[in-house]
């Protein structure tokens, strides 16, 4: 796996603030890397400082062979960035702004308008910015991100603003490139809407990097119970059946439905007492721990750390 | 490349957002006005129309195209950066040098046109009304224009270099109108009250050409206004013209600096500038 983007030991600090301290990973082709955290932990500065928007206090930034703190931009025709609350100029139309765009990366313009329709924008193309609505303006966005077959792309919070169907269409798209071997970092806070798809998580909290890894390694890593579901026939509503284990947590659910914790290394175990012979038990779920889930753990991992 | 798809998007937007339009109709408008009541101190004898409307216009140029040209281009840097789209751009392989130069060659574009277009409309009119146009006030008039343009030029660069220094646009705005005051209006009521009062005791003539060249307007003044021998004599200017020893080379290098001093200073600024 070769790296587009190297973070090595990244600190940048306003005044005694550090925005972000000491990040360091490494971002491969055809990755697409969720960034989370809370507002100011640091993900909309990686990203500036990935594009040479300001410059780190201390380490080492690569993207695509460039150095951006020190100005070079070579590779940056074949990067996309789409920036929280993405805005542009008014005046013109968004087939104009599109084609200034399309120029600015030596793209054919023709081709660039395609894109114009492909993000659902259409027949409002012809239109002023000015006129655009907020979801209006996040599919120009997108679309000026997508120019030219990116080999990486930077999005902040591209999702805000889009409805469902857009937002589908969007991960469709993401998902191709990165199938295609561009690197995709997004940050979100739609964690759930991410948790099928990034195939990597980068966990920020106040600038530190706290969590990085595929979702189930860092299930494995936060060691969060599963949930176990079963409908139980024949208990009495606050009653848990005999077979429970004493040394796994184990509560009832609107009526019928008992839920138990299970480490990772029991979830078998359990599973097999549940659907021995004799017991009631109709239906199971199981309930692997969600992003949300492991994402308050990280944080507050973080926070116990001193 | 980049500094002419730049270019290209500034007069674009300048022309939707009318300030094109707007611009050359105040310009044509006054000049137009200028035109025909100038000529009615002078009467029609012995006067060459076009030499009076250089007076009259390059006098009127050096309060008007000064505060147009910060007007456009105060908000040029940090204007964008507030909007948000200046991050955007940023984002794309083009260097911030090419994204400065690129907005100057636009606003350059667009206040060249508007002069050219509105001063041209009074020649346009005196040619219509049966004016005897001669060649050497014809050269007189293009070199009136050409200085405006120049003289434009100075101050979106210095409009520039406020942009790229200042937090926000409400700032930006205080210190251009400040300037504008400053280089335009108090800069030579300060300069005539200092000569009164020191009767030539301690200001020689080269510390006065020094404080002449070291305001942008003030050097517009004496190219348009001493440079031509015939124009000068209207301007009430022929005693200073004979006497000073700056010549059109050096006062055109002197616009010429300081045009491409706060140009380079801008772009120093702006690519330390983090957003």
């Amino acid at each position: 796996m070769t790296g587009t983007v190297r973070v090595s030991d990244v600190t940048k600090a306003y005044g005694q603030i550090k925005v972000v301290c000491d990040a360091s990973f490494t971002l491969g082709q055809g990755e697409l890397v969720a960034l989370i955290g809370h507002n100011g932990a640091g993900k909309t500065t990686l990203m500036k400082l990935m594009l040479g928007l300001i410059r780190p206090t201390s380490g080492a930034i690569e993207v695509l062979g460039d150095n951006p703190a020190a100005g070079e931009f070579a590779g940056r025709r074949q990067l996309g960035y789409l920036p929280e609350n993405v805005s542009f100029d008014p005046a013109l139309t968004g087939r104009e702004t599109q084609a200034f765009y399309a120029r600015l990366k030596r793209e054919p313009v023709a081709k660039a308008l395609e894109l114009l329709d492909a993000v659902g924008l259409g027949a409002a193309s012809r239109r002023r910015v000015n006129t655009y609505s907020k979801g209006m303006r996040q599919r120009l966005g997108l679309a000026q991100a997508l120019l030219g077959q990116p080999r990486v792309l930077l999005l902040d919070e591209p999702t805000t603003g889009l409805d469902p169907e857009l937002r589908q269409a969007f991960y469709d798209i993401i998902a191709r490139l990165a199938a295609g071997g561009a690197t995709v970092l997004l940050s979100s806070h739609a964690l759930t809407e991410l948790e099928e798809r990034a195939g990597r998580v980068i966990i920020m909290n106040r600038g530190i990097k706290v969590a990085d890894g595929s979702i189930d390694e860092l299930r494995r890593l936060a060691r969060l119970p599963t949930r176990i579901r079963l409908r139980v026939a024949g208990l009495a509503p606050s009653e848990l059946p005999g077979w429970a284990p004493k040394d796994a947590t184990c509560r009832r659910l609107n009526g019928h439905i008992v839920e138990i914790d299970a480490a990772p290394e029991r979830k078998i175990e359990l599973l097999h007492r549940a659907t021995a012979a004799g017991n009631a038990v109709e239906d199971v779920d199981v309930v692997p721990p969600t992003l949300d889930e492991l994402y308050a753990h990280f944080l507050r991992q973080s926070e116990q750390a001193p | 490349m980049n500094v002419l798809i730049i270019a290209a998007k500034e007069v674009h937007q300048a022309i939707r957002n009318r300030w094109v339009l707007a611009a050359t109709l105040l310009l044509a408008g006054l000049a137009l006005s200028l035109t025909f009541l100038g000529s009615a101190p002078t009467g029609n004898v012995g006067v060459r129309a076009l030499d009076v409307v250089i007076v009259s216009l390059s006098s009127l140029t050096i309060f008007l195209v000064p505060l147009i040209a910060l007007l456009i281009s105060h908000d040029a840097i940090v204007g964008e950066m507030e909007r948000g789209t200046m991050l955007l751009l940023l984002s794309y392989p083009v260097a911030r040098w090419q994204v400065l130069l690129g907005k100057f060659l636009g606003h350059l574009a667009v206040l060249g046109f508007a002069t050219c277009l509105g001063y041209g409309a009074a020649v346009g009119a005196l040619a219509a009304t049966g004016s005897d146009i001669d060649s050497d006030s014809l050269l007189a008039f293009a070199a009136m224009v050409g200085s405006s343009v120049l003289l434009g030029a100075a101050f979106v660069a210095i409009g520039y270099l406020v942009s790229a220094l200042v937090r926000d646009r409400g700032t930006a705005a205080g210190i251009c109108i400040g300037l504008w005051l400053l280089l335009v209006l108090i800069y030579d009521m300060a300069l005539l009250g200092v000569l009164a009062l020191d009767k030539g005791r301690s200001i020689s003539a080269s510390v006065l050409n020094a404080l002449l060249l070291s305001n942008p307007t003030d050097a517009y003044r004496l190219i348009n206004l001493t440079g031509f021998a015939n124009v000068s004599t209207f301007a009430g200017m022929a005693g200073l013209a004979q006497s000073t020893s700056l010549t059109i080379p050096v006062l055109l290098t002197a616009l010429l600096c300081w045009t491409l001093l706060p140009l380079g200073l801008a772009a120093l600024a702006f690519s330390r500038r983090e957003l």
